[in-house]
């Protein structure tokens, strides 16, 4: 059975009986057992996911209603909670967290029959680049497993591009699901603040965070977006989308767009000179599709890195300090303790990112320290809104590499904090701004994936997925050697 | 000069739910941690969800204070590590960049003193912290979470009191207030809290934490005071601290803590985008709102001519004023307050008394207006209500069940005041001569009548008998 299939493709199959829901999930199972001890995709996997399949064939033969995912295999991260299992967020401090109850993404994909695989890897509460940081080992990139699968939804995308499920569902807070999904070859969405609900997303930076769906393809994309995104109640932050068909007229073309090619992100020390390449070829083939591009200045990114570890360390800070040990986590003795050793005791369980960022956390926004940083940060983060409001009067999308380099060998960068920060400079804009961005896999390089970036407006994700399908007919990608 | 600040805590109780979650605001009547869920509980992954019902709750406060609402408010957390927290912050307001909490720039008049509020802000009430049941040797502090997340409306004043009178009356008027309202029930145990700060003139501002009542933050503010003046006396300074409340000796102590240096980070909360509160909304709760006491007082006072004293007493309290306001019409009004806070108030004088009393604005009419008919006397009213308030049977069932129709007619009265005369010769005597001991034969008509006697018509008599 071909497991390297789009969404849409499998549904047409399981429709027209080619293969039952069953058969595939079976299939996708064995996929995990062969491959997943190399990749290290999952944390967890979900031991009714052949009942659950057997249950979406049961409705089928009957002629039941059924949802429109027609049991295709999806696996989640491990920081979105679903009930009665494991939400780990690859930390020690959650060895022990069953989630009572369900993230509202998670529910609309069960109510529209979609199978769960299982919770996938990440770098220890999202933070990371490269899921080095998991608690639990990192995920390999399935393209070379020598190499990073990038991060920190390094799990969600390796799992995509191992073929041991069909889509995954990521978090992206700084880019979180655009790396992995360029440096795995996958399309990674992260979309305009507050069209998905985060309720269940366990928080690292709350203001500018968002799940977004990785998937083979960008149609796939679409599609799950269609059935994830819009207002709920659980979530004040969510926005209404008068519920927009994705998928429709995604073949539109891009003819007369205007794209802007940030200068900032295009032209910097750190870009590879394959990523440079990449993206010029990317230029002529937007221009073939009729589109018009030209340089575009934002002068206020070489500040959006510092700005965003500022704004996402405070909040980092402020969203871990529940995890005290005292409601829920893991086994430790409380004898001989009060309340203040024993939390800093229980606390000792966080990695060195997060334990990094925390203590920066407790700095950048504090009295005597704010002005110089946190609001800094903050102001930093207005003058880029409106300069990038500004650039979207002129243009449709803006472009960029999403990475400025190609994945890198395990152990590479760990040690040099600074440098894997500057691997964010291309993708922070967008959490920063509550843009739409994707990423969509153009070209495989001496074995290893390059990713292009099309940023839009807000709650211009229809059009985005418009140019990023037309970016996609473009391409001519080798199957994943694993 | 003295100067004495206030910030007072004020759960609104009246909510049906909590501040970020759809638990009961009403905690009270829970076994401890049975009133929580993932939101209060502050578990991975869950997001607050602001009751809009709250905001108007602490819309209405604000404005029956005087004060400025802004037309959008935000929320910001106050970041800090304590057992009764779930999410080691709490979601609060700030006004340091800008008026965004509920109110501020109020005021409060007592007794023709302006009291200023600085800022009314709407924020979430922790869990509880429980020692009971912890000994020296095992130091247990048990956490019930059920608390956690009930709306709480900040006050805070300027240091305007002079004295803890002062406090006491603002306590007063504010807690009328609150229960005017309907969004507090500032008697239930808890519901309402407040921690003052002092100076005496040239010394530092001190601050007391841990007061449990009203009651003892009168004492507290006392015992600080006359610290503070003592020091004084003996040129020692005044150290800017934070001291508590030590409830069982009585008395402040120095909080070695370092709770005044603490950092609390505050940063907006982005998980509760900005809310918007339209002119049309602040209408409405304008409008809706109920008549302020002192208007209530006042229009007491200007249309019916009640006495300041009795009008003061009905319109600050919630049960007597709806009691007066059904029970009065234009020609009874006056008596029917008379007889609230004479008669009335005596057998109804706690929330659970009127809470369980029969008795209806209808029996105040009908039993004012039997009075004004002279059908029966003062006296016999006060034990119709007594009877009333019990069973809440109709006035003229009970006047007739115990026979408290008043006796005015005079063949009856006279037959009474003969035999009267026949027993008590020589008080008879003794009124003849010195006519201001009349009434002791008149007390005595109304011994064997047991007060039914028409008073009026009764001395008439009397006095003619003694002149014939």
């Amino acid at each position: 059975m071909n497991l390297n299939t789009s969404i849409l493709k499998y549904i047409e199959d399981v429709k027209s009986g080619t293969f039952t829901v069953e058969e595939f999930t079976a299939a996708t199972l064995q996929r995990i057992k062969d491959v997943d001890a190399d990749v290290h995709a999952y944390l967890s996997l979900n031991k009714s996911a052949i009942n659950d399949a057997k249950k979406i064939d049961q409705k089928i033969s009957s002629g039941e209603k059924i949802g429109q995912c027609y049991g295709f295999p999806i696996s989640i991260k491990d920081n979105i909670c679903i009930t009665g299992t494991k939400t780990t967020c690859a930390s020690k401090i959650l060895e022990n967290f069953i989630a009572p109850y369900t993230s509202t993404v998670v529910n609309r994909l069960q109510n529209e029959d979609a199978v769960i695989t299982g919770k996938t890897n990440l770098d220890e509460f999202a933070m990371g680049l490269t899921t080095e940081f998991s608690a639990y080992g990192p995920t390999k990139n399935p393209w070379n497993l020598d190499y990073v699968p990038g991060g920190s939804s390094g799990g969600s995308a390796a799992s995509v591009a191992a073929n041991e499920c069909l889509a995954s569902l990521g978090s992206d807070t700084g880019g979180s699901v655009r790396n992995p999904a360029s440096f795995c070859s996958v399309v990674g969405l992260k979309p305009t603040y507050g069209l998905i609900s985060r309720y269940g997303l366990i928080s690292y930076a709350n203001s500018i965070e968002q799940i977004g769906p990785m998937t083979k393809t960008v149609k796939d994309s679409a599609f799950l977006l269609n059935i994830i995104a819009g207002q709920d109640a659980n979530d004040d932050t969510t926005i209404d989308n008068n519920h927009v068909d994705y998928l429709k007229d995604i073949e539109n073309g891009i003819e007369g767009k205007k794209i802007g090619i940030i200068k900032e992100m295009t032209t910097t020390d750190g870009l590879s000179s394959e990523v440079s390449t990449a993206t010029k070829d990317a230029i002529n083939d937007f221009e073939s599709l009729g589109a018009s591009c030209e340089e575009v200045t934002l002068p206020t990114i070489p500040y959006t890195v510092a700005a965003y570890y500022t704004i996402t360390s405070t909040e980092a800070g402020s969203n871990l300090a529940r995890y005290d040990n005292i409601r829920y986590g893991y086994e430790m003795e409380s004898e001989g303790y009060e309340y203040n050793s024993y939390i800093s005791k229980s606390r000792m369980k966080f990695g060195p990112e997060v334990t990094r960022r925390i203590i920066l956390g407790g700095f950048v926004p504090s009295a005597g320290h704010a002005g110089k940083y946190f609001l800094k940060a903050l102001k930093v983060k207005s003058k880029l809104i409106s300069e990038i409001n500004s650039a979207f009067e002129k243009y449709d999308y803006l472009i960029a590499p999403t990475a400025p380099v190609q994945p890198f060998k395990f152990g590479e960068k760990i040690d040099d904090p600074v440098t894997l920060m500057l691997l964010d400079y291309n993708t922070v804009t967008a959490n920063l701004t509550g843009k739409p961005a994707i990423s969509v896999p153009y070209r495989v390089s001496d074995g290893l994936p390059v990713g292009m970036q099309i940023m839009a407006n807000s709650l211009e994700e229809k059009s985005l997925f418009q140019a990023a399908y037309a970016l996609e007919t473009k391409t001519n990608l080798p199957e994943v050697p694993l | 000069m003295t100067k004495i600040g206030l910030e007072i805590h004020c759960q609104l109780t009246k909510l049906e739910s909590k501040l970020f979650c759809s638990c009961k605001a009403n905690y009270r009547e829970f076994k401890p941690n049975h009133n929580i869920c993932p939101v209060c509980m502050g578990l991975p992954g869950s997001l607050p969800r602001l009751n809009q019902k709250a905001v108007e709750s602490a819309t209405s406060i604000a404005m029956a204070l005087n004060c400025q609402t802004p037309e959008k408010i935000a929320f910001f957390r106050k970041n800090y590590f304590y057992p009764d927290l779930p999410k080691n912050f709490q979601i609060t307001q700030l006004n340091v960049y800008g008026d965004m909490s509920v109110g501020g720039e109020g005021y409060v008049d007592v007794e023709g003193k302006k009291i200023k509020i600085r800022r009314i802000q709407l924020e979430e009430d922790p869990g509880r912290l429980i020692y009971e049941g912890a000994s020296d040797r095992t130091k247990i502090t048990l956490v019930d979470y059920n608390r956690a997340g009930t709306p709480l409306v900040e006050i805070v004043t300027d240091p305007d009191f002079d004295n803890p009178r002062q406090v006491r009356l603002f306590l007063n008027i504010l807690s009328d207030l609150l229960e005017n309202l309907g969004v507090a029930e500032p008697g239930l145990e808890g519901a309402m809290r407040a921690d003052g700060n002092v100076s005496i003139e040239g010394g530092n501002k001190v601050e007391i934490k841990n007061i449990g009542s009203f009651h003892d933050l009168e004492k507290a503010l006392h015992f600080e005071l006359t610290r503070q003046q003592s020091l004084a006396e003996r040129d020692i300074e005044i150290a800017m601290e934070t001291r508590h409340w030590d409830d069982r000796r009585k008395i402040t102590i120095s909080s070695r803590s370092k709770e005044e240096d603490q950092d609390y980070r505050y940063f907006l909360e982005n998980d509760i985008p900005w809310v918007k509160i339209e002119q049309d909304t602040r209408d409405v709760l304008k409008e809706n709102m109920p008549e302020s006491i002192s208007s209530k007082k006042e229009r007491y006072i200007q249309k019916f001519d009640i006495a300041p004293q009795v009008a003061e007493i009905i319109a600050s309290d919630k049960y007597y004023s709806k009691l007066f306001e059904n029970a009065y019409s234009e020609h009874n009004a006056k008596d029917i307050a008379n007889l609230i806070t004479t008669d009335v108030i005596g057998f109804i004088d706690t929330k659970e008394k009127q809470e369980t009393s029969k008795i209806t604005p209808k029996h105040l009419s009908d039993l004012i207006d039997a009075i004004n008919a002279k059908t029966i006397t003062r006296n016999s009213a006060k034990v119709a209500l007594q009877e009333i308030v019990n069973s809440g049977k109709d006035t003229k069932t009970i006047l007739e069940e115990m026979d408290l129709g008043q006796v005015s007619d005079s063949s009856e009265i006279d037959a009474i005041i003969s035999q009267i005369f026949e027993d008590e010769k020589q008080a008879v005597i003794d009124a003849k001569e010195r006519p201001e001991t009349v009434n002791f034969l008149v007390g005595k008509v109304m011994q064997k009548t047991k007060g039914k006697a028409d008073p009026v018509k009764t001395l008439e008599l009397i006095k003619s008998k003694l002149n014939q």
